[in-house]
Formats: structure tokens, sequence, C-alpha cells
């Protein structure tokens, strides 16, 4: 049997992993740094499904479904998002039966208000909710090492995929990677699954997310012939605030607890959500509350600083539910929130954009996956806060469930498990199954092999990136990139991207420009206004782009189209 | 502010270590010493007091706000995350950078903390089956949840060494959270883990409670296991 190749070991390379252990598949979880240190343990906020309330009420998946649609402006494939939305509740039941302490009362989750959604739906760890999930991933994985199902290799880093061709079309064969603590470098055979985040190193210090998620990864796929797709969709979440070296995000749950927006107007305070939305208020989607933002700020009769208002929260919920939020203000800002209104303003936070997939997270490369945030799935043109956890470990657990049921080596014996499993054998290695698990006793084919032979990857694809040159592109996509968008500014950035072009002088920085070309590109080949995509040259939504836009390297040339 | 950085540096292929002194100023009155490391390797042509180059520093670091650990190191003989320590809060304008010490240095500043992970493999630290829905303490299984894995805490450590059957409070507050949440009668091999690799080896000194990034209630958590695991009494509430 083979082994399967995931690239990250955030919530959605963990997710693959578990899913294919589960059924006694074996992988190889590759990533740059351990799970730990994944963006995915920044998530603050909670996750989302629909499930029973505690007073009795009801909420379903149908309403999950409908929400999270509405909130991503009808872009995100309807398909995949009923999977999503139907698949939450036993997935969150799932994380609680892992040991994730939410938040319970009488046996139950405690749900609290997000975002864009009229139920609550978002089971929480007071504001620590990814740590806490990745924290018991991590040791459920662990004991798939234990088996010999799980093989981890921390401190190595991707290279490049390994791609043939195959009737024409282009196939993944394997990862090329390489250990960043001796230098060396390995073919993994097999079928890979990306997981590799988001592309916060296009905006290096100008997003909530992490260092570690370079951007690389997706540059290089691109130049390698992999579609993506969204690119024009990058989520401006309302309330963050500049720190040394990158933006600190206040959690969305801080306005579900009761935190409210204002800004001064005429020397008094005006709570401008609460009077422009008066059903949603200060929860409106993120990408409304953000323009919205921008907008009071630059109106003549207001300050030019919106501020989070979260003084008259009770003592209980500062207690309760967020006091890991409160003491990280205090610590950074020198700001008690409860005492004192915080200033916030809209940042990087999110990327719907991303590699494109089908619903069983296929790419338009054979034997190649993705889930998470590095693929455009789920979120449409604005993310719904609670919804990116979900869709990360949904994500990798449809990656993996079609790997079983696609790839030659894997597909009958997979049948035959779900047979068994219909049958109502437990095969999920608990002890109370009564039977021990047995792992099929199979020679691994050893798949992963030094590479020795003289190559060039070193000079074309190790060479960092400079970071001169990544802080100036990502200046210029900012600038083209920003909350309120138009032909003239996209130009420009794109023209100045054009001459930084120029100075590229490694693959890594080339593979960069040609990724923020395609992003500006998708910009201006949206001509409307729909999410987080708002251009004041084409202030409505029309019904003719109610699809995702495409963005494909051919020859040289990013291609850009409307999805079919 | 200027600021006159020590760092200790270590070759990669031929391991010699030495330290490097870099006098560098900085406009940004909140950085840290993780936003100095990144500024400097992005400075063209930067030179040591000494008038070499300075090549590029070698470091870890992912979220730059204390929830991920990758940025550990001495500081001032202390061990901290680096996106943690304020210049403008520094005594004098000087400071010491030194990789973690107990545990292999790859290059400059970064470490291989491969250890901390198999000791957790070794102690078997997952649950064998479903966690109970409500754990025994809330608190203690959040608490448990959240250890960062820096390394931080068996620096300080006095009991700790790689070699030993210690293996420090960076696996313990794992430990913890499956005490929390495993079923009283399947607790006992979890219970023998902990004997042997934690209680019989802590002395107490508690050190990393000091030192820990995140904060863990340490003391606590090692109360209610003691209780639990060692003198099989109920356990006691966490919060204060």
């Amino acid at each position: 049997m083979k082994r399967v190749n995931i690239i990250g070991a955030g919530l959605a390379g963990l997710s693959a992993a578990i899913t294919l252990a589960e059924q006694g598949f074996a992988c190889n979880l590759i990533s740059l740094q351990n799970s730990e240190r994944a963006q995915s343990v920044l998530a603050e906020g909670g996750i989302n499904a629909a499930l029973d309330f505690i007073d009795g009420g009801k909420d379903l998946p149908a309403e999950h479904y409908k929400d999270t649609m509405s909130g991503g402006c009808d872009l995100a494939d309807p398909e995949a998002v009923r999977g999503l939305t139907c698949d939450a509740p036993e997935i969150v039941r799932g994380l609680a039966v892992l040991g994730v302490p939410f938040h319970m009362k009488d046996g139950k989750l405690v749900l609290r208000s997000f975002g864009g959604q009229k139920n609550k739906r978002t089971a929480y760890a007071k504001s620590s909710t990814g740590k806490v999930i990745v924290h018991a991933l991590v040791d459920l994985v662990r004991k798939y090492e234990s088996e010999g199902l799980v093989r981890r290799y921390p401190h190595h880093e991707f290279v490049r995929l390994l791609l043939s061709q195959n009737k024409g079309k282009a196939a993944c064969d394997g990862v090329r990677i390489i250990d960043r603590h001796t230098g060396k470098m390995y073919d993994c055979s097999g079928v890979v699954v990306l997981a590799t985040g988001g592309m916060n190193g296009l905006f290096p210090g100008m997003t909530t997310g992490t260092t570690s998620n370079s951007g690389d990864v997706t540059a290089t796929v691109f130049a390698q012939g992999v579609y993506l797709s969204n690119l024009e969709m990058i989520q401006y979440h309302p309330t963050t605030i500049g720190i040394s070296g990158k933006r600190l995000l206040v959690t969305e749950a801080a306005r579900g607890e009761g935190g409210r927006l204002c800004v001064k107007r005429n020397g008094r305070w005006w709570y401008f959500m609460e009077e422009i939305y008066p059903e949603l208020k200060n929860l409106m989607p993120r990408d409304v509350v953000s323009r919205e933002m921008y907008n009071v700020v630059r109106r003549p009769d207001c300050e030019d600083q919106v501020y989070l208002d979260m003084t008259d929260l009770s003592d209980e919920i500062w207690k309760t539910k967020l006091p890991d939020m409160r003491k990280e203000l205090i610590d950074y800002l020198g700001i008690d929130p409860k005492r004192e209104m915080i200033p916030v303003e809209p940042g990087i936070h999110y990327f719907m954009a991303g590699i494109d997939v089908d619903i069983y997270h296929r790419t338009n490369v054979d034997k190649l996956y993705a889930a998470g945030e590095c693929t455009s799935q789920y979120h449409g043109a604005n993310r719904l806060g609670g919804n990116s956890m979900l869709g990360a470990i949904r994500g990798g657990n449809m990656a993996a469930k079609h790997i079983m049921k696609d790839t030659d080596w894997a597909k009958y014996i997979y049948a035959e498990r779900m047979k068994e499993q219909e049958n109502g054998k437990d095969i999920s290695g608990k002890e109370s199954a009564g039977e021990k698990r047995i792992i099929p006793k199979i020679d691994w084919e050893e798949n992963i092999i030094e590479v020795t032979e003289n190559n060039n990857d070193n000079e074309t694809y190790l060479n960092a990136a400079s970071p001169a040159f990544i802080k100036e592109e990502g200046q210029i996509l900012l600038e083209g990139l920003g909350i309120i968008r138009s032909e003239g500014v996209m130009q420009e950035a794109y023209d100045k991207l054009a001459k930084l072009e120029k100075k590229a002088d490694c693959c890594r920085e080339n593979s960069r420009v040609m990724l923020g070309k395609a992003m500006l590109l998708s910009a201006l080949f949206r001509k409307e206004s729909r999410g987080a995509h708002f251009r004041e040259d084409y202030p409505e939504r029309k019904n003719e782009y109610k699809k995702m836009t495409l963005a494909r390297l051919s020859e040289g040339q990013v291609l850009i189209q409307l999805k079919e | 502010m200027e600021i006159r950085f020590n760092i200790l540096r270590t070759n990669r292929t031929v391991k010699a270590q030495y330290m490097q002194s870099i006098i560098y100023t900085i406009e940004d009155e909140n950085a840290t010493v993780a936003t100095a490391l990144s500024l400097m390797n992005e400075t063209a042509g930067l030179k040591d007091v000494d008038g070499n180059a300075v090549t590029p520093i070698v470091w870890e670091c992912s979220c730059l706000q204390k929830k991920c650990g990758a940025c550990a190191m001495v500081i001032n003989d202390h061990p901290a995350l680096a996106c943690s320590v304020r210049l403008r809060e520094l005594k004098k304008p000087e400071v010491t950078l030194k990789p973690l010490m107990k545990f292999p240095v790859v290059e400059d500043l970064m470490v291989d903390r491969t250890i901390l992970f198999e000791n957790l493999r070794e102690m078997k630290i997952w649950l064998k089956n479903e966690a109970r829905t409500e754990p025994v303490d809330y608190d203690m299984a959040y608490e448990g949840s959240r250890c960062l894995q820096c390394g931080c805490c068996l620096e300080v450590c006095p009991n700790f060494c790689p070699e030993g059957k210690f293996f420090g409070m960076a696996s313990f507050v794992p430990t913890a959270r499956l005490i929390s949440e495993m079923k009283k009668e399947q607790r006992e091999e979890i219970y023998k883990e902990y004997r042997k690799h934690i209680y019989e080896g802590c002395g107490k000194s508690l050190a990393c409670r000091k030192v820990c990034p995140a904060g863990i209630d340490i003391e606590g958590l090692l109360v209610n296991s003691n209780a639990m695991a060692i003198w099989k009494r109920g356990k006691r509430k966490l919060t204060e």
C-alpha cells in the first residue's frame, strides 16, 4: 500500500491524516513547522454547526446553508456548501467526543452569535477555540503515529510538485521536499494533498495571519499549471489593530457577546452599525462592516477613528467567555477593554481566494487535492466567522475520502471497509469496540527517496524571495486590492507589478509576481461589486458575474475567465 | 531606539559558535525582539560592531502574538518568546540572544525540538476512547489544551535533561487534559505514565510557572493531577 503525502499540518492537514488513518490508510504529514505553530491555533471565536439550543430551540443545516451562501454573495459552490453545512453538526459533535473543551451546559454545547447569522450557531472554548481543537487533533494523530499510519515530517518544506503528462492531462506523481534542518532533499511519490494555508506572505506584516503561510506554495503550483480561482476575494476583518510586525485580530466574538462599533460624529458617539442595519446591527457579514467603517471615517461630520465599545459587557462574560482576549489587549495595547474603548481598523484576515477544487477537493491536476484556506472552496465572496475551521476540517476529510475512493491502490480496500462498517463492525480502533484494532500487515512501500542526483532545484526553487522584493510587491497589491477598488487604481498597481517583474531574479520571485498579477487581473475582470470585492466604478451586483473567476497560466501569460 | 544585540550564532556546517554584536536603530517604539530580528534580516549590507558583514540570522517564527511558541529563545538569560519581549522595556539598550540550550542547535537561534514530541509519543498521550462529555474539571481540560510546546519551561527546569526519564511540564500539561477527560476506569495507564515521567522527577521548584509564555496554571494542574493519580482523592477546583 502506498502513502498519501499531505503538505501542511494545520487543521486541514490533520483532518486529512485522521480520515485516512481511521480507515487504515497511511500518510506522510509534511510541514515546515509542527502543528502547534500552524495558523489554525490563532482561530479564536469558534466553529459553526446547526445544533439544538440549550433552551430547546432548534437550528437547521438548511439555515446554516442559507446564511453561508448569502454571506458569500452566492458565489460559492452550492453543492459544496450543502455538504459543509450538513456535515457540520457531526464534525462539531465529533470534536467534543475527542475532548475539545467546548463551553457546555447540562451536557449540551453552548453556542454564541456570530456575524451574518440570525441563529446562535458557533461552538467555542473562550476565545482560544482554534488552539484547543488543534490540540485534540494532534493528540489523535499521535495515536496513529504510534501505529505507523502517520509519519510526521516536521521542518520539511515543499519544493515543487512532481508532474507528468497522462493522455494530455497533467498528473501529480509526488512532491519534492527539503529538510530545513539538514538541507537534504527528498522525493515523495504518491497522491498529494495541499493544505498549506492562506497567502498572508503576499501582504507581509499586513495580515492577522502567521509568517509561515508565505504564499510560496500557491505561487509555485500556479506556475506549475495548477488552476486558481476567486483570487480577487480577500477578506478584511473589521476589527484589527496594528501591532509590531503584524495586525492583531479582535475576535468577532467580541461583537457576538455584545461589543458595539462607534465613531465620534459631531462630538457625540454614534453607533453607526445599529442605525444603518437595525436587524443584525454589529453582526453584519464582515465585508459589509468593513465597508461601513471605511465610509464613516471619511464622512466630514465624523472623526477618523472607529472604536469597539465593550465597556457594557458583564463581569460574567469577561470571566467565562473572553478572558484571553482581554488579557491580550491589555498586553499589546495597554488598554483594558472592560474600561475603555478599543481603536480598531479593518485588516486582511482571510483568503477566500486560492487553489481551485471541485466538490471532492480535486484540483485540475490528476492525483492532486487541496483543502483548507489554500483553496477557494466554501466561502464565495465573503467568509462567515466560524466557518473557516469548519471548512478546513471538512475539506481535509473530503479530500482524504475521495483519495480512498478514487485511487487505484486504495479503492478496493476502501470499498471492503465500507461494507464491513455497514455490517456494523467497528473498525475505529477504540478499545471499547471489544477487539483490538488490527492494522493490515502490509509491507509499506518506501515512498521517500533522497534526491542525490545533480539537480538544479537549489538554484531554481529554493532561493527565497528577498524581503525587500516581498515588501514592495505587498505594498503594490495592498494599494490595488483595498476595501474599495476601481479600474484606475488596480490598473496602476498592475503596471507597477509589471515593472517589479523585471527586478525578479529567482523562481520564487517570478512566481509571486505571476500570482500577484493573477489577483489584480481577476479583480479587474470582475466588473461588478460582490462581497469583499467592491468597486466604486461598478457598485452594483450583476447576475452575469454569479460565478467564480478562474486563473491559469499559459505560456507565461495569466489568463482569467469565469468558471463554468 | 539604538540597541546593541549580542547574538550567539552557530554555523550550520561546522557547528562553530561565536558571539556577534550588532548595533541597530529601530523607530517602532512597540518593537519586540522578533521585530528586530526581522528588520535586521531585511537590512541590506548590515555590519556588526567589528565591521564584518552580518549573514541572515536564522530563527523560527510564525504567529508573532505569543500563540504558537515558534520563536522561543534565551533572551538576557531568560527563556521567552521573541515576540513577547519589547525593546523599550529592557533595563538597558542591550540584549543578548541565545538559542534554547536544552535542545540541539540547528543554526543560530533555531533548535531541534523533536524530543518534545517524542516524549509525548513515549507517554502515549492520546485518548484511547471517547472523552467524558463533561470533563472532571472544565478548567483542567482547557488549561491542559493550551501548551505551546515552545520548551521555555524545560530551559529553567532544574530536573529536566533531554536524556532523562523526567519529561518536564511540556509533557505534563497535555497529560493533565487526558487525566481530566478520560473515564475513571480507563485512567490507570495514564496514571502510571504520569508517576514515571512527571511526578517522580519533578522537584516542585515551579520555576516553569514564571516563564510559561501561555501563563498556564501549572501548579493548579499539578495539584489536581497528584490528587487524582497519586493520592487517589477527588479533584480540587482549579479556579480561584
